[in-house]
């Protein structure tokens, strides 16, 4: 909302001591916003005056249409300049800039001899003046609009300062400067005076018959004023003060009739609109549509009306989005003569309704879908008649009502609660001040508060509590910390995030956060399926090139990693720890209890149960090198052991027991796929990123993925451990030959069952791999000891015995003898 | 053989010990002074023919010689020992400016770093760090924050829904529904933050993503005031802008709260705008069950990447959500 200085000062006694900062910080203070300080007709000095337009000879030998027009700036002789705009007649007046003027951005005006001519001064538009945005042509006002050869900077009120306030939706009273007056008044301990005052009194006889006004339902709008003129000259006049202060709020002059209407809901904030009464069959009714059908609003627009969208409808059809936009049909033309002006309190969800199915936000509905104060439908309506019979040949006819203002109950208020939850002492003194200033009536004695007209937003005693504080001032409130509550620290689950983020971190691994947005084609070309593939789509997606929801961390990874290719990287290593969406459950009808109470066990648990599991993942991506390859020799490039190496450092990280399983699955290779094993739950995959998706997305050969579950692991136990045995270790190697399909996991835990308890460690040291006929040969390192003595050789040669049988037996494994 | 031979041999050995310039030629001198052949090694042969009465005095004279000279060869010794291996060191030296760092440079990313340390700040003050799904019920993004049905932030232009839109699932736009879940879950007193990631429908630029992250904090307690609410803000804002940092608050409107305020920060000479607070709605406490009677509320949220953006001067969100290593590898682990 934007608020000329000049507006507001018809309304609060400022006086000059006060500086618009002053203004602006006050009114930052009581909660209103102010995005911007304009001070019009700064860098803007005269002689700037009205002219009138006695010639034009068109200039055609240039590439756009030049003007060299004579002007009657009320001096001796005719003034002669150049312009490039054509918006403009003979007999128009136009503002000229005469040489010696400054215009905003500190152009300055001179003649000069242009196109040939001697240009004496510059024909201005309003951006030009710095009054406007329009550039389309230059400002063009009539004859008898202002006086020729006067100062234009005074006749078009241009010095001035327009605050541009953004206004929170509880206070709609304040799209107004009737509000925002209050407001300033309010905060700077000013003298106010409601223009809704003088609007009391005004009285308008009845010379005939008006439209008729009905409410069909009272749910719908609680009261509707509809006055009927008639004798409305069309040729009427736009008083110059009205239009500018419509041009300085940021709408467009229109015609005297649409500008009163506007300049109305400024001044007061209720949306008027005015019908041409000749197109109306019959009365008219505010109901809902009833039906599905077409209908044209006042921007030319073909709507489809949904049956629930209020209207204001004649006896045969709908002619207005009830406070949102009028229809063409019965729009004010240049040939109305007869006007019928509604005024209405609409209830606010309606037309928020109205505005949101048709997508269309006017200042109308912004007002009404906030609340507007409902003994404005009569007064704002008598302020149009005031002002349009003032201004023009109309004459009242009728004023029919139908309906009253419905106002907020009284607050029965407990002056205790305000200080109790603000946190510090106020007399109840005070509190009634503040809340008078604000335009309650305030018993004391009782203290019931009965909130004013325009603050339907008013209904609990926290509502009150804000208003207190705000006229008190939030700067005026305490800092004191709360007492402090009992220890508190990270669950298990976010320091063992933490730890994998900072050990991979460590570990040479960049965190990236991608958005968990995604699309079919991606799930297909990374080849899941079934379960795996299966996601919730957004009704709404940014764009249709994601509109699903991940299913994996991988791919995102791949995207970021190609990203950092495309900019130029090579080797690198990334993670990223985050949710994903596989639908596994299917969405039920949204679980919906009133919020007047706590919802019972059986419903609260429904709810929660009807949001479905979001599993939690870490995942990573190996790029090219391991390391930077440098004078220190060549770089290892990472592997599909890297991969599962650190799966496995994850689960070592969690202390956790696993095992090891070769796998086919998505999108890895394969044949080098891991699956890691906790308690009989595949809880990780690593390797070799599938070389197709490599190849597609450009990625280098043999780059290398892992995933954590991270949610689908268990808790760690509490570590219970063992005693360190300070007797000696006795070190046994065996070399076994296996076939080259049989896993070193398998051989490892048969040699591990056979060597007994008092084997130690194990650990393969070799792996070979060129003996043909399909075999391989391990080596692994055993270690033996016992707590309580030195173990025999005699002893250690029948441990590691049995353990080689072992591994005979389960895995077809033969000693090798050198 | 008497004393004035033993002192003699001494003297020589002691010169030659100290004429040898190497190990080989201390070997040579040791071998003279201290070897089979040498005069106190034949000395203490010839003990055995000596007189009993002689024996036990020349045997002594004999001995100290002995050690005498061996001390001296030891010391030579350590010497020329210490000499040669200070060459050998020398020549072995090398250039320890040669860039030797191979690894990759790993790191986390911003918004991890900040989301730590405020959770690591409040739970210093006794706060639990709590989680819960973005896939969230519409009652608990929503209705339950005393959000109506026709709060313009429910309209389709800000909130991404899940189909069927009948289910009522969005995308949370806040992290709030996990306040209600907390208080559904527990009884007060309640201290909470709750940091996490969140969805609006607003096109990427370089001040808005349609996935961001906030953290929020909620207080349910005897006694709960605004006064503790500016109080643990103020302490908030020092702990993230420094000490000098100003904060101001505004009178604002959030269905939620009542009242309500913005919290600006005085940061690099400007207010600038850091977040939402305000005493909680008691229509929301009494939503999930809180006695409005005895207890009382705050609760506040701010952006992680408006933070992130203020305190780091970060021009362009951009750098946070594109991935690219060569942002995110400036802040390393945040410490």
């Amino acid at each position: 909302m934007r608020a000329p200085l000049s507006w507001l000062k018809e309304f609060v006694e400022i006086p000059k001591s006060i500086s618009s900062e002053q203004i602006s910080d006050a009114l930052i203070r009581v909660g209103f916003e102010v995005e911007e300080i304009i001070q019009e007709g700064a860098g803007l000095s005269g002689p700037l005056k009205f002219g009138k337009v006695l010639s034009i000879e068109e200039i055609t030998e240039f590439k756009k249409p030049i003007r060299y027009v004579g002007l009657d700036c009320g001096e001796k002789e005719v003034r002669y300049v150049i312009c490039g705009a054509t918006n403009f007649k003979v007999g128009d007046i136009i503002v000229a800039a005469l040489p010696g003027a400054i215009l905003p951005g500190d152009f300055q005006i001179a003649a000069r001899e242009t196109y040939g001519k001697t240009s004496n001064g510059m024909i201005c538009s309003a951006r030009e003046l710095g009054i406007g945005e329009d550039h389309s042509g230059i400002m063009v006002f009539s004859d008898g609009d202002v006086e020729i050869g006067s100062d234009a900077i005074s006749g078009l009120e241009i010095n001035d300062v327009i605050f541009d306030i953004a206004v929170n939706p509880d206070r709609g009273y304040a799209l107004s400067i009737r509000g925002i007056a209050r407001e300033v008044a309010g905060a700077l301990d000013l003298v106010f005076t409601d223009p809704v005052d003088t609007l009391r009194d005004l009285q308008f006889t009845d010379t005939g018959k008006g439209v008729t006004a009905k409410i069909a339902d009272k749910e719908t709008a609680s009261v509707f004023y509809l006055r009927t003129l008639s004798d409305f000259d069309p040729g009427a006049k736009v008083p110059i003060w009205m239009r500018r202060r419509i041009e300085k709020i940021g709408m467009r002059s229109i015609s005297l009739v649409v500008d009163v209407t506007n300049y109305v809901m400024l001044e007061l904030g209720q949306p008027l609109h005015a019908f041409d009464k000749s197109k109306i069959s019959g009365g008219l009714t505010i109901k809902r549509a009833g039906s599905a059908q077409k209908f044209i609003t006042l921007d030319g627009i073909e709507r489809n009306l949904d049956p629930d969208d209020l209207m204001v409808c004649d006896d045969k059809q709908p002619l207005a989005l009830a406070g949102t936009m009028g229809g063409q049909f019965s729009e004010i033309t240049d040939s109305t003569t007869e006007i019928a002006l509604e005024a209405v309190r609409f209830d606010p969800v309606c037309v928020a309704r109205n505005s949101r199915r048709h997508k269309l936000s006017s200042e109308a509905s912004r007002r009404l879908e906030r609340s507007v104060d409902p003994c404005l439908a009569e007064f704002a309506s008598a302020r149009f008649v005031q002002l349009l019979t003032a201004h023009s040949s109309a004459k009242h006819v009728a004023t029919v009502v139908d309906g009253e203002p419905r106002y907020v109950p009284v607050i029965k208020l407990d002056p205790t609660y305000i200080p109790k939850i603000l946190g510090f002492e106020i007399p109840w003194s005070d509190i009634a001040r503040n809340l008078r200033i604000i335009g309650c009536d305030v018993d004391e004695n009782s203290f019931e508060v009965d909130p004013p007209s325009w603050r339907s937003d008013l209904l609990t005693p926290s509502d009150l509590a804000e208003e207190v504080a705000r006229m008190i001032g939030y700067e005026n409130i305490p800092s004191i910390l709360p007492p402090r509550p009992k220890h508190a620290s990270l669950t298990p689950t976010q320091k063992r995030r933490r730890a994998i983020s900072n050990m991979l971190a460590s570990r040479g691994l960049a965190e990236v956060q991608t958005f968990p947005f995604t699309n079919q084609d991606v799930i297909d070309q990374m080849g899941f399926v079934g379960d795996r593939a299966a996601t919730y789509r957004i009704a709404n997606p940014m764009s249709e090139e994601n509109p699903l929801m991940r299913v994996h961390l991988v791919p995102g990874l791949i995207e970021v990693a190609a990203r950092n290719i495309s900019r130029g990287a090579k080797d690198f290593a990334i993670f990223e720890m985050g949710s994903i969406f596989r639908s596994s459950q299917k969405l039920i009808p949204a679980v919906s209890p009133v919020i007047t109470k706590r919802p019972d066990a059986k419903t609260i648990q429904a709810i929660y149960q009807s949001v479905p599991p979001q599993a939690f993942h870490v995942a990573g991506l190996l790029v090219g090198k391991s390391e930077n390859e440098d004078w220190q020799g060549k770089a290892r490039v990472y592997t599909w052991q890297d991969a599962i190496a650190f799966a496995e450092e994850i689960l070592d990280l969690c202390n956790l027991e696993y095992s090891v399983k070769r796998s086919d699955f998505a999108p890895w290779h394969p044949g080098r796929c891991a699956e890691l094993i906790v308690d009989g739950k595949a809880v990780a995959h690593a390797g070799e990123v599938h070389p197709r998706i490599l190849a597609k997305y450009g990625l280098p050969e043999r780059s290398a993925a892992f995933a954590v579950g991270l949610s689908a692991l268990p808790d760690s136990d509490l570590v219970k451990p063992t005693r360190v045995g300070t007797m000696p270790a006795a070190v046994q190697d065996v070399a076994l030959i296996v076939d080259s399909n049989v896993s070193a996991q398998d051989v490892e835990a048969a040699l591990r069952a056979g060597a007994g308890e008092l084997l130690e460690s194990i650990s393969l040291f070799d792996r070979y791999d060129k003996l043909g006929d399909g075999k391989i040969s391990l080596a692994f390192t055993l270690a033996f000891r016992a707590p309580d003595r030195t173990l025999t050789g005699a002893e250690v040669s029948e441990m590691r015995n049995a353990a080689v049988s072992s591994a005979e037996k389960a895995t077809g494994a033969v000693l090798r003898t050198s | 053989m008497n004393q004035t031979d033993v002192e003699s041999w001494l003297k020589s050995a002691e010169k030659a010990f100290a004429a040898a310039t190497d190990l080989d030629s201390l070997k040579t001198a040791r071998l003279a002074h201290l070897g089979d052949k040498a005069p106190i090694s034949l000395a203490s042969r010839s003990l055995g023919s000596l007189p009993a009465e002689e024996k036990a005095s020349a045997g002594k004279i004999i001995g100290e010689g002995k050690a005498a000279i061996s001390a001296a060869l030891q010391k030579a010794t350590d010497k020329l020992e210490a000499e040669r291996d200070a060459k050998v060191l020398l020549d072995e030296v090398v250039d320890i400016t040669l860039p030797v760092k191979r690894s990759h440079r790993g790191g986390l990313h911003p918004i991890s770093i900040i989301k730590n340390e405020i959770s690591d700040f409040f739970i210093e003050q006794g706060y639990a760090v709590e989680e819960g799904p973005e896939l969230e019920s519409g009652w608990l993004n929503f209705d339950a924050l005393n959000i109506p049905a026709d709060h313009p932030a429910r309209t389709m232009q800000d909130t991404f829904y899940i189909e069927p839109v009948e289910s009522g699932m969005v995308l949370r736009t806040q992290t709030s529904p996990v306040q209600i879940r907390s208080m559904l879950e527990h009884e007060p007193p309640i201290y909470m933050i709750c940091p996490g990631r969140t969805f609006r429908a607003d096109e990427l630029d370089a001040t808005h993503s349609p996935v961001f992250h906030q953290v929020e904090g909620l207080v349910v307690d005897k006694g709960i005031t605004m006064a503790h609410l500016k109080g643990t803000l103020d302490n908030f804002a020092q702990a993230m802008f420094g000490p000098d940092v100003t904060t101001r608050l505004r009178p604002s409107f959030f269905p939620f709260t009542e009242p309500s305020a913005e919290v600006d920060i005085y940061f690099n000479g400007r207010w600038i705008e850091w977040g939402g607070c305000g005493m909680v709605n008691p229509k929301v406490l009494a939503t999930c069950g809180i006695d409005t009677d005895v207890y009382s509320g705050f609760a506040f949220g701010m952006g992680l990447e408006r933070t992130l953006m203020v305190r780091h001067n970060i021009t362009d969100m951009h750098d946070i959500v594109e991935g690219d290593l060569r942002f995110t590898r400036q802040f390393g682990v945040g410490l």
